[in-house]
């Protein structure tokens, strides 16, 4: 088989665009960085996008170049996975607005010279699935088999199934919502606040001095990181117990273990993270509503679908509860849409999706199979 | 293959190839299954969390929901067949499920265990007791079955709502059953019904 530098791991590609945004913008050129696994078979049929989270990116199943962890989806993807390389064309895409490779605030504008920062034009979830879909067309990719995502990568899904209704077959949406509710949006405030209080953040323009507003940033995850995890979860790993020491401090030290953890998850997130792209992907998340996008009623939007649906939620996620999945369902049905729809038992809350969670494992798999059948 | 359930068989025999069906309270998908091959478009709902996920994971559209709160949902005529098999008497208001079933399907399947059959009057009447039977097999405090009804019961019910019965099949066991005796002698039954 020939090369073609267009495949495989830690890819990257400038189209020239222009990329039309909801916004009112026009993005040119544009930046997508992507990883592949898997080979696409000679009808192009066994192609599976998969969109990642909030502050995910496209090593689903390779080891993060920052971080050098494993990629984040390694329960899904993989050998013997129900996303598995050896049957499927995987494509996993770093957002429009992030900072792994893909146009955000960081890349640098070519009018200006400079990075773009807060120049960088307010983006959608729409926004990046149009940037997804250019990409497929220069891998040459027509229909999707499914779409896979959890979190804001459901948000990608239901948006695809919406947007591209002829390109995708199958779409798998996981703890997610179709709208951001009124507490969706005031937590990412909360987050987005701690940014631009940090004196570091100075507008946005902290790239040249290699400073970034990392307090700021690390604030934005800790609270972000409460809404991953269940009440329940936190008590069974933390409780109240003291970090390594006997007796409270009687000071503002980390003395219970749940403030330690905490801590270590928002300095550890600023090295692989930049603040801008978290503000700039917040408010994406924050302008998603689909049904507003489609005359106020969910409905409409799959309206012209022949894509299969499979949701799945979390007993114990409550940022994106499974009423939210629900009325995703209820305008499915409504549209006559075909779907599956199954609320699992975890104690992990949102951060479910990511987990150890064998049945939502069967579940996918069975899903993805039975569209292989048809 | 396990044999069907005497009821599912006689809905799956009586289900048009080919046609739209919603099976209300599917379980783990075996009726589905089978009118899959058939070339029906399944629908289920079901209640268990566990049965939505081996459905989901046989390949089935079935979404986790309730029968009393999630039909509202469904539009008029979405379906040729809307199936409620052995739900009915577990729903804390069968008469608005049923209505509701009427107005998604064009067809409705509706069967029950009959509590007028005679062993149950038996263990009433004799026994003082509940019933246990093969048909009732759970015990009074953990039944789901929380509005028993007999075949006569069902049958004024329908005429009373003035939903006609195309077709009606009455079960002990495997063994049928005819219409004269059946609210004494059959365990099961099975309506089919039009609006």
């Amino acid at each position: 088989m020939i090369h073609d530098s267009r495949f495989g791991l830690a890819r990257s590609v400038t189209l020239a665009g222009p990329l039309r945004l909801d916004g009112g913008a026009r993005l040119a050129p544009v930046e997508i960085a992507y990883e592949t696994y898997g080979h696409l078979d000679a009808e192009g049929s066994n192609a599976i996008l998969i969109c990642h989270a909030l502050t995910g990116d496209q090593h689903v199943a390779s080891t993060h170049p920052i971080t050098g962890k494993p990629g984040w989806w390694t329960r899904m993807v993989g050998a013997g996975k129900p996303i598995d390389p050896a049957r499927h064309f995987i494509v996993c895409v770093n957002v429009l607005g992030s900072c792994l490779g893909s146009s955000g605030p960081a890349t640098t504008d070519p009018d200006a010279g400079a990075p773009y920062a807060m120049r960088f034009p307010v983006i959608t979830i729409r926004d990046m699935v149009r940037a997804q879909a250019i990409l497929l067309d220069h891998l040459g990719v027509g229909v999707l088999r499914a779409v896979v995502g959890g979190s804001m990568g459901g948000m990608q899904v239901l948006e695809w199934a919406a947007t591209y209704p002829d390109r995708v077959r199958s779409a798998v949406a996981i703890a997610t919502a179709a709208r951001h509710s009124a507490q969706n949006i005031a937590f990412h405030e909360v987050g987005r606040q701690a940014i631009m209080a940090d004196p570091k953040w100075r507008g946005g323009d902290y790239y040249a001095d290699g400073d970034p507003p990392a307090a700021g940033l690390a604030v934005a995850r800790m609270a972000a990181h409460i809404t991953y995890l269940s009440e329940a979860g936190l008590t069974d790993k933390f409780g109240r117990r003291l970090q390594d020491r006997g007796a409270k401090s009687f000071g503002f030290d980390a003395d219970f273990q749940v403030e330690s953890y905490l801590r270590h998850q928002g300095i550890s997130f600023v090295d692989r993270f930049d603040a801008n792209s978290y503000l700039y992907i917040t408010r994406a998340m924050d302008y998603f509503d689909l049904a507003e996008e489609h005359g106020g009623l969910l409905a409409n939007a799959f309206q012209r679908s022949a894509t299969r649906f499979c949701l799945v939620s979390f007993d114990t996620d409550w940022l994106y509860p499974t009423a939210e999945s629900r009325a995703i369902v209820h305008a499915l049905n409504a549209a006559g849409a075909p779907v599956s729809f199954v609320e699992l038992s975890s104690p992990f809350g949102h951060d479910a999706f990511l987990l150890d969670v064998p049945e939502l494992n069967r579940v996918v798999d069975g899903f993805l199979r039975a569209g292989e059948a048809a | 293959m396990s044999a069907l359930r005497p009821d599912l068989a006689i809905i799956a025999d009586h289900v048009a190839a080919g046609s739209r069906v919603l099976d209300v309270g599917c379980g783990d998908g075996e009726l589905m299954d089978v009118l899959r091959a058939k070339h029906c478009d399944a629908r289920g709902i079901e209640i268990d969390p566990a049965n939505v996920s081996l459905a989901v994971g046989r390949g089935l559209s079935v979404v986790q929901g309730d029968a009393d709160t999630d039909l509202v949902n469904y539009p008029d005529n979405a379906f040729d067949y809307a199936i409620l098999s052995q739900t009915l008497q577990t729903a804390r208001a069968p008469d608005k499920v049923l209505a509701e079933l009427m107005r998604i399907g064009r067809h409705a399947f509706v069967s029950f265990p009959n509590f007028a059959y005679w062993r149950v009057r038996l263990s009433l009447a004799w026994g003082g007791r509940m019933p246990v039977t093969p048909a009732l097999p759970v015990s009074w405090y953990e039944t789901q079955n929380i509005h028993q009804l007999t075949i006569d019961d069902f049958r004024a019910f329908v005429k009373e709502r003035g939903i006609t019965v195309e077709q009606a099949w009455f079960l002990t066991g495997a063994r049928r059953r005819g219409a004269a005796a059946a609210n004494l002698r059959a365990e099961h039954a099975v309506f089919l019904l039009r609006r």
